[in-house]
């Protein structure tokens, strides 16, 4: 099949994990993406280990977001890798980097300067916290930007205190962002060969994914978030919404009648808060610790034939190798392998959409630094 | 010029992951129309969070479907279904989230509108794919991250499992769908071929923990273990967490632990040279900052660490961000007014296009809002 980006080029200077993350998201669409990285060390990220793992000398964490990239070596610093580095932007459909603010406008491959090389380009730039005021120098940093965010105080129970999202939360969606906003300049870009400037930062990310909860918050009298005292799921929703433990386990409820459920797990006890809805809300505390009491009398396995019975929302509560033995997760065949041409071979997960009933993969692993260098230094040679 | 104007969405989801789609097609320039059945619409309408609601309606449907328009059609009457198959004979993008097989028995499947119209972009979301044991199962949210895998990374070891406090499987789902669509339409501009797009929120949320799993992979099946304490990412080493100081908490991300004992005065962590022992003794170097950093003033601890160019970070409030310089020069609020008149206040798109913030004025549409104007553009 011909993917929906083939023949495209991306240019990526971006480094460690959001502007990465989207230039994985073009390629796995079938972009020819092409790292830029300084001679010597590369992509900051490669040294970057998690665990302490590594793979033929970069980090696993590389390893999982540059797969099925190229590598270009060159010394932004040295006015003749600079020169061969513009003749390649010539070629580009996009570029993009995460430099602090100015740092490009010194090289000279800022967007200005870019678009005198290549009008038709499209230019993706990520920042921390935008290009202005007084955090423009701040470390763009995912676990400092859900600080800053407020959304630490959305996970976890009323009483933890600030509990951050356990991944990187902010670069993913940032990375996400950038790439929607890439191909949506590249649809325009088709229609009217007009080139554009992409802008995201991890802050403005962190705000959009909390927009429906910004929003009842701007609405209602600014009151601030209050998670549940137990068993909390989503500081906005009432009970049953949570996870509750079992006798041998946990049982995930999320939102429908709680006279239903009481009704169906013959709990008597919470089935008489249901004559106002409002109090599923109000009087979420509660009831969420009678029915913490009343599901841990029972096994996963009953409540959930109980409530499946009943069309009742609910699942098991899975970790990787629960979820991994179950056939519903091997029919999605979610994982692949991706080899380096000298047999260094890592399994990780595919491109999570699918493209005409076709799920993509590709058997590329991430590149060993400069690794197209020469190749491509040849066809610039040759233009 | 907004880089999608001129397309047209025609969008038949409900809840969040697809309308959250379509939203950021708008944002960026699209015209969205939501077909919506006949008095109760999008089921979102009803889906109410803390009892707060804009016009008798959840304000989580109006922050997801602001910017758009709304076409009553009752999908199980025949004149209904042919005026929605004239509006999709103009459409450049069909999507919705239904379970598998709706869109076939209700003749809105991907071969029949593709039939009324050849280059269509067309795109579903479902929960855990179209086949398999799950496929009936609801595509909820926490069930979705429940199943997942997801409940181990966050909070601490003995927390037993604990959701992310957002709906994080249906917004990836609806990134990734969107990311599918503007794939798909980026070569409908270069050569006119249509395509079709699937996502799952199981699929997506997976591909949120690529990170874990690729290491889960690599390192035996072993399970992420958060730390004891402070946890805020199962794989990274000390400091890597949130703290509680004397007057608030105090956010460390990576930092060389020596030096930190050396800046913060606390003499414990000079017993940790090795950079390998930040990670296999994450838990007790934690303990240590937790209670040293206990003993100051978060403003203390930040006029320390920030000259030395370590990473932290106060943790704010909605409040406190929103009083901050910081936040308001990027003017990410708005107010959008809706047909009637009634103004709420939200968001805006994250996205910067040409050096400009996107702004739309336009607000959540009534059910069947513009049905007789979409009706006459139709016939002109």
């Amino acid at each position: 099949m011909k993917l929906p980006l083939q023949d495209l080029v991306v240019l990526e200077f971006s480094q460690y994990l959001a502007g990465p993350y989207a230039g994985l998201r073009l390629a796995d669409l079938g972009a020819r993406v092409i790292k830029v990285e300084r001679p010597g060390a590369g992509d900051a990220c490669r040294q970057l280990a998690t665990k302490n793992l590594y793979a033929d000398g970069d980090s696993l964490v590389f390893h999982t977001i540059n797969r099925n990239k190229e590598s270009y070596a060159a010394n932004l610093k040295d006015p003749a890798d600079l020169e061969r580095v513009k003749k390649l932007i010539g070629t580009a459909d996009v570029m993009t980097h995460n430099f602090r603010p100015g740092v490009m406008e010194k090289i000279g491959l800022d967007f200005d300067s870019v678009i005198q090389i290549n009008p038709s380009i499209v230019y993706g730039e990520v920042t921390g916290y935008g290009k202005e005021g007084p955090w423009k120098n701040k470390p763009g940093q995912d676990l400092l930007a859900q600080s800053m965010s407020g959304l630490t105080w959305l996970t976890g129970d009323a009483a933890d205190g600030p509990v951050p999202f356990g991944m990187a939360t902010a670069d993913m969606l940032c990375g996400t962002h950038l790439a929607q906003g890439i191909l949506a300049a590249l649809v325009r870009k088709g229609r009217t060969g007009k080139g554009a400037r992409v802008e995201v930062s991890l802050l403005e990310s962190l705000i959009d994914f909390q927009f429906e909860v910004l929003t009842t918050h701007l609405n209602d009298g600014k009151q601030p978030p209050r998670r549940a005292a137990k068993k909390s799921a989503h500081a906005y929703l009432g009970a049953p919404y949570g996870i509750y433990e079992t006798n041998d386990g946990f049982i995930a409820i999320a939102m429908g009648s709680l006279k239903t459920l009481a009704e169906l797990i013959e709990c008597e006890a919470a089935a008489h808060y249901d004559l106002e809805p409002t109090d599923r809300f109000a009087k979420r505390d509660e009831i969420k610790e009678i029915l913490a009491d009343h599901f841990k009398t029972r096994s996963t396995a009953d409540w959930l034939e109980i409530l499946e019975a009943a069309d009742y929302w609910c699942s098991d509560v899975y970790n990787y190798a629960q979820l991994m033995q179950h056939a519903a997760y091997q029919k999605l065949q979610m994982e692949q392998e991706v080899s380096r041409s000298n047999g260094t071979t890592i399994k990780t997960v595919r491109c999570p959409i699918r493209i005409n009933g076709e799920r993509l993969t590709s058997p590329i692993a991430a590149p060993s630094l400069g690794n197209a260098t020469d190749q491509i230094n040849a066809t610039l040679e040759v233009a | 010029m907004k880089p999608l104007e001129g397309i047209t969405v025609v969008d038949f989801s409900q809840f969040l992951s697809g309308p959250s789609a379509s939203l950021r097609l708008a944002d960026l320039g699209a015209r969205v129309i939501k077909i919506e059945r006949p008095e109760s619409g999008d089921i979102c309408r009803q889906l109410y969070v803390s009892n707060v609601e804009i016009d008798q309606e959840s304000t989580v449907f109006h922050a997801i479907n602001r910017n758009k328009e709304s076409f009553q059609a009752d999908l199980k009457a025949e004149a209904d279904c042919e005026k929605v198959r004239q509006l999709i004979a103009t459409a450049n993008v069909v999507m919705h989230n239904f379970r598998p097989g709706v869109m076939s028995r209700l003749g809105f499947d991907y071969d029949s509108v593709k039939a009324i119209q050849p280059d269509i972009v067309y795109g579903s979301v479902t929960g855990y794919g179209m086949e398999g044991p799950w496929k009936d199962k609801p595509g909820q949210d926490l069930l979705v991250q429940s199943l997942s895998g997801l409940t181990a990374l966050s909070g601490n070891a003995d927390d037993g499992p604990v959701p992310m406090g957002l709906a994080i499987a249906d917004i990836f789902a609806g990134a990734h769908l969107a990311q599918g669509i503007l794939a798909c339409l980026v070569r409908q501009s270069i050569s006119g071929e249509g395509g079709r797009v699937d996502v799952s929120m199981l699929e997506s949320i997976l591909d949120f923990q690529f990170e874990p799993l690729t290491v889960y992979f690599q390192d035996g099946g072993q399970e992420p273990e958060r730390t004891a304490s402070n946890n805020a990412h199962a794989l990274l080493g000390a400091p890597y967490g949130v703290y509680e100081t004397a007057n608030g908490h105090l956010a460390l991300a990576m930092g060389r632990i020596p030096q930190l004992g050396e800046l913060l005065e606390c003499p414990k962590l000079m017993e940790y040279p090795e950079p390998g022992s930040w990670f296999d003794q994450r838990d007790e170097i934690k303990a240590i900052l937790a209670d040293h950093l206990k003993t100051k003033s978060t403003a203390d601890w930040l006029a320390v660490l920030e000259p030395a160019d370590i990473w932290c970070a106060e943790i704010y409030d909605w409040d406190k961000l929103r009083d901050s310089e910081g936040y308001q020069l990027l003017q990410m609020e708005q107010t959008v007014t809706r047909g009637n008149g009634t103004q709420f206040y939200t968001t805006r798109c994250p996205i910067r296009i040409d050096g400009e913030r996107i702004f739309s004025k336009t607000g959540s549409p009534d059910i069947g809002e513009h049905t007789a104007a979409i009706l006459n553009e139709l016939q002109a």
